[in-house]
């Protein structure tokens, strides 16, 4: 085998199932990789948090043969750091293992590494990490995007053949887009949250993170299902397949005015409508539909998503797991130094935020009205999926930017979702796939589809990864 | 949109079923305005949300798991069980049934709450409504307990304390809360009320409703009012009373603090407050001020209670007749006064073992009201008043058949008292002990008559004051005949007897 850091996840499994690889070997070459990427500081990309500390014995044959998969670090992973790339979880060892990590193993995907992220996945950048920020492979003076930027950079610099990522409001597309590699966004409730240290509970969803849509079927595969641990998880209602399509032919393509011209960077809408026209070429028809409450997503969202994270992280108190502050003169002074100690300040920024839309006399106004906007924004999504089979959008509204570019201007940072929020309120998947570039740097481009319509969105963006013939070797270098 | 509970009968006879009928006299200057909140400890085999076993005194954190601790990542899964039975008290209690009801969380700091939250229902509880007694009810819902904090330091609470000691066990634990209108008037009335809330609760199966074991809690919203007026005054919360004599002292305590503070032409102070019941002081645990702001939202980790049509059957296949029904069909099927009704169905107990005796089909058969009596009197004093007599050696039958044999005269209430003294002590039969012991009555006749004549004869003067009219002094006459038959004779027959001999 000539370079076996080249070859797809899908490909690798097939090859060790063939007897052509071995998956020790193949487990061996990234642990190194990650290792040196580890071990590199301020040098390499800080793609990981943790990295596995031998390779795993032989097992017999499974599904996904042994590709090694670097997992997001607020999946929780027993006897194994899972700080959410917060401090405030510091020395914290988990004592059981996140769902999907669990079946992901068990269907053949060991655990390589940790990848680094923003606190609590709170960001857009893979700047609000404990853990210092994860640079992009692309051209390591800018972000990687985030939240799951460790994730993204770490399998578009070929240091993981796939990973796992979470999002909440893009927090897997957007660095996908940015890092030029593939990013899914599965229906709210087909992927089990057990295990996934909680952000705002209601939009948190697991997602594969990979080199190509193929990758993502089959990570996708074994990742569905309904779990008994988590409520709001749901069967899946079909199988989920390896895509083939190289035609789009009959399929309808709605594009939303709101989400592709106003504030989108002009580069990034150049390549959307390149993209645009070679899915035409492939025999798509092109409608306009109207996402009218979208522009209104972002507001709800940051009301929503904070509301949620205030009560998600009341339970870091210093005082059963994680950091504590050390020399407090009484329970209070310990409790709140922990805390201030302890989160960083996008964190404390949405508890304030979300602790005060929560606070009586305030509920209706910002939590109630935002709610009302999620609602008519599910209503614009199933409207729109009456029309048409899929919408087109691009991933984030420009490419990679610098480091420390927009860490002083939130209002900017958030800006970043204006394309993807509108999914995760909705409840909908959605996957971003490279496009193009724009100034050198990857354009993603997002398809979304009703819920549980996932094998027909992996077909189509398949057809179109097919026909974009996007290289994205230049991360890999 | 919510369904009727037809399974549900509250008993409109309050008089028998609860004797709270409310005191409302306008002379009385003051009255108190009294609401329950009580806390009842669900029996099921697992927690709330998760599926620790419910501990009951085993080693502190044994029963706990990454859910009931609240790790980061773990999800709550709420517990069919739990809200089974909490249909069947909706349905006890005459509420509506929520087809749709769902969890919330309720945001507050503090170190016996893992999550920094607890997940409970808010404004759109599993039951609304209902009535039990002469009481209404305002609502019924479902949360999980907190976990239990031991404060080690002199003053046995948080302030002060050296350390406090958290245990998980009951992190979690599965509980309904069911809250009343302010209806009750006196802490008598609260009290007797809680206890057909308790009856009616342990008739269901869905706890062990002991409130010493914390399995039953309540807290009391208190305020006075100018009598007959209709307009609320400030209340008060009170909690923590775990004992029904607690609750009625801590009530008790708590309307005479606002007396005292209305007489003097104060204001009571909305505040939440704490009773110690050893030193009966009442201290306040925050004012409204420093009330919570629990910055309700629904719980985005559950999905909605979808209660349907098979629930609600299972709930409904699941009940019990109820101690107020019962009230009302001892009463009716046997004429049992209403104080003897109310007891034998308050405590299941002893109204499994009265229908058991009757069932039994003793010769002569003993009559019901006869048969509660010994039951509930002589019988419970041997036993001890707490006592379940299906625990005990008296079997209903030979109970039964005592009480027949009291009945039909064969054996005299004295004799019988040494019958039952018997049977508690060995157990048996109580016509073979009679046998045995030789204690069937005397019958009237010659024997009996030789006994009364000397009798008088060994009570000269007491027979002289019968015969002048003092009606009482006929006394030790009758106790020297009950000595000399062992208590064998009929009293009323000595009595006649006695007097027929002395011309009186």
């Amino acid at each position: 085998m000539s370079d076996i850091l080249a070859l797809t996840a899908a490909d690798a499994a097939e090859e060790i199932a063939m007897g052509r690889l071995s998956a020790e070997e193949l487990f061996a070459a990234y642990r190194s990789r990650a290792l040196a990427d580890r071990d590199a500081g301020e040098a390499g990309l800080n793609c990981f948090t943790w990295v596995a500390e031998s390779t795993p014995a032989p097992a017999p044959a499974r599904p996904l043969a042994g590709v090694p998969l670097a997992v997001k670090d607020l999946f929780c992973t027993e006897g194994v750091p899972s700080q959410a790339g917060s401090r405030i979880l510091e020395g914290y060892l988990p004592p059981y293992t996140a769902t999907v990590v669990r079946s992901l193993a068990d269907a053949g995907a060991p655990l390589l590494a940790k990848t680094n992220q923003d606190e609590f996945a709170m960001g857009s950048s893979t700047e609000n990490s404990a853990y210092g920020p994860v640079r992009n492979p692309w051209d390591r003076g800018r972000v990687p995007g985030g939240s799951s930027g460790g994730s993204a950079a770490a399998v578009a610099a070929g240091l993981a053949p796939w990973a796992l990522g979470t999002d909440t409001g893009g927090s897997i597309r957007q660095p996908a887009a940015l890092c030029g590699i593939v990013g899914l966004k599965p229906t709210y409730g087909s992927v089990s949250r057990y295990g996934m240290i909680a952000f705002a509970s209601s939009l948190d969803q697991a997602g594969p993170i990979t080199r190509n849509v193929r990758d993502a079927a089959l990570l996708l595969a074994h990742m569905v299902g309904h779990d008994p641990c988590d409520a709001t998880s749901i069967q899946f209602p079909e199988r989920v397949t390896l895509p083939h399509a190289e035609r789009l032919d009959g399929i309808k393509l709605g594009v939303p005015a709101e989400l592709s011209q106003d504030g989108i960077a002009p580069g990034v809408q150049r390549a959307f409508a390149s993209a645009l026209a070679r899915a035409e070429e492939l025999g798509a028809e092109r409608h306009d539909v109207a996402l009218p409450h979208a522009p209104h997503a972002l507001s709800a969202y940051y009301v929503l998503a904070p509301a949620e994270c205030s009560s998600n992280l009341a339970r870091y108190d210093g005082v059963r797991y994680g950091m504590r502050a050390q020399d407090a003169e009484d329970l209070l002074s310990m409790y709140t130094r922990t805390r201030h100690d302890g989160f960083g300040p996008e964190v404390k920024r949405r508890v304030m935020l979300g602790t005060y839309a929560l606070s009586s006399g305030y509920y209706d106004a910002y939590y109630g009205r935002a709610q009302r906007v999620r609602t008519k924004i599910a209503e614009d999504f199933r409207a729109a999926f009456e029309q048409v089979d899929f919408i087109l959008t691009p991933t984030a509204p420009t490419i990679a930017f610098l480091l420390g570019e927009k860490t002083g201007d939130p209002l900017a940072m958030y800006l970043n979702d204006y394309c993807t929020v509108p999914m995760s309120l909705a409840g909908v998947p959605a996957i971003s796939i490279p496009c193009g570039l724009s100034d050198g740097l990857p354009v993603g481009l997002q398809i979304a589809g009703p819920a549980f319509s996932e094998n027909r969105l992996l077909e189509a963006a398949h057809a179109l990864e097919m026909a974009f013939e996007f290289d994205g070797a230049p991360a890999r270098v | 949109m919510s369904e009727p509970s037809p399974g549900a009968a509250p008993v409109a006879g309050g008089a028998i079923v609860a004797g709270v009928a409310a005191e409302r006299s306008c002379e009385r200057e003051w009255e108190a305005v009294i609401g329950l909140e009580i806390h009842v400890q669900l029996a099921t085999a697992t927690k709330m949300f998760c599926s620790c076993a419910l501990s009951f005194g085993e080693p502190p954190n044994t029963h706990t798991c990454p859910v009931c601790l609240g790790l980061p990542g773990s999800l709550p899964v709420a517990n069919a069980r739990a809200v089974h039975f909490g249909l069947m008290i909706g349905l006890a209690l005459g509420s509506e049934l929520a087809p749709r009801s769902i969890f919330h969380r309720k945001n507050y700091f503090y170190p016996d709450l893992s999550k920094g939250y607890q997940i409970s229902q808010y404004d759109e509880p599993l039951c609304r409504g209902g009535r039990l007694g002469e009481v209404r009810i305002h609502r019924v819902h479902l949360e999980e307990d907190a976990a239990k904090l031991i404060h080690v330091g002199a003053s046995g609470r948080i302030h002060g304390s050296d350390a406090s000691i958290v245990d998980f066990n009951r992190g979690g634990t599965p509980l309904a809360e069911i809250v009343t209108e302010p209806d009750l008037r006196t802490p008598e009335q609260a009290g007797e009320w809680l206890r057909l809330l308790r009856s009616t609760l342990r008739a269901l199966g869905v706890s062990d409703v002991n409130m010493e074991e914390g399995s039953l809690r309540c807290d009391a919203n208190i305020s006075l009012r100018r009598a007959c007026s209709e307009q609320l005054g400030v209340k008060t919360e009170l909690k923590n009373m775990n004992s029904f004599r607690f609750i009625e002292r801590g009530i008790r305590a708590e309307i005479e603090r606002q007396r005292e503070i209305l007489q003097g032409g104060g204001e009571v102070v909305q505040e939440t407050l704490h009773f110690d019941p050893d030193s009966h002081a009442i201290t306040s645990l925050r004012s409204k001020e420093e009330a919570h702001d629990y910055r309700y939202f629904p719980e985005p980790d559950l999905v909605p209670v979808a209660t349907d049509g098979a629930m609600l059957q299972a709930a409904r296949e699941s009940m019990s007749e109820l101690p107020a029904e019962r009230v009302e069909r001892l009463h009716r099927e046997y004429g049992l006064s209403a104080e003897s009704a109310r007891m034998l169905a308050f405590r299941g107990e002893l109204g499994d073992y009265f229908e058991a005796a009757l069932a039994a089909g003793c010769e002569p058969p003993p009559p019901a009201q006869a048969l509660a009596n010994w039951l509930t009197g002589e019988t419970l004093a041997r036993l001890g008043e707490g006592e379940d007599p299906g625990d005990s050696r008296v079997r209903p039958a030979a109970l039964a058949e005592l009480v027949g044999l009291v009945s039909a005269k064969r054996v005299s209430v004295g004799a019988a008292r040494q019958v039952l003294d018997r049977l508690v002590s060995d157990g048996g039969d109580a016509a073979a002990i009679i046998e045995a012991e030789g204690l069937g009555a005397i019958e009237g006749g010659d024997a009996l008559e030789a006994i009364v004549a000397a009798a008088i004869e060994a009570n000269a003067d007491a027979a002289q004051r019968v015969r002048e009219g003092n009606a009482k002094a006929i006394g030790p006459i009758v106790g020297y005949v009950m000595r000399e038959t062992k208590g064998r004779a009929d009293g009323t027959e000595v009595a006649r007897l006695i007097n027929a001999a002395l011309g009186a």
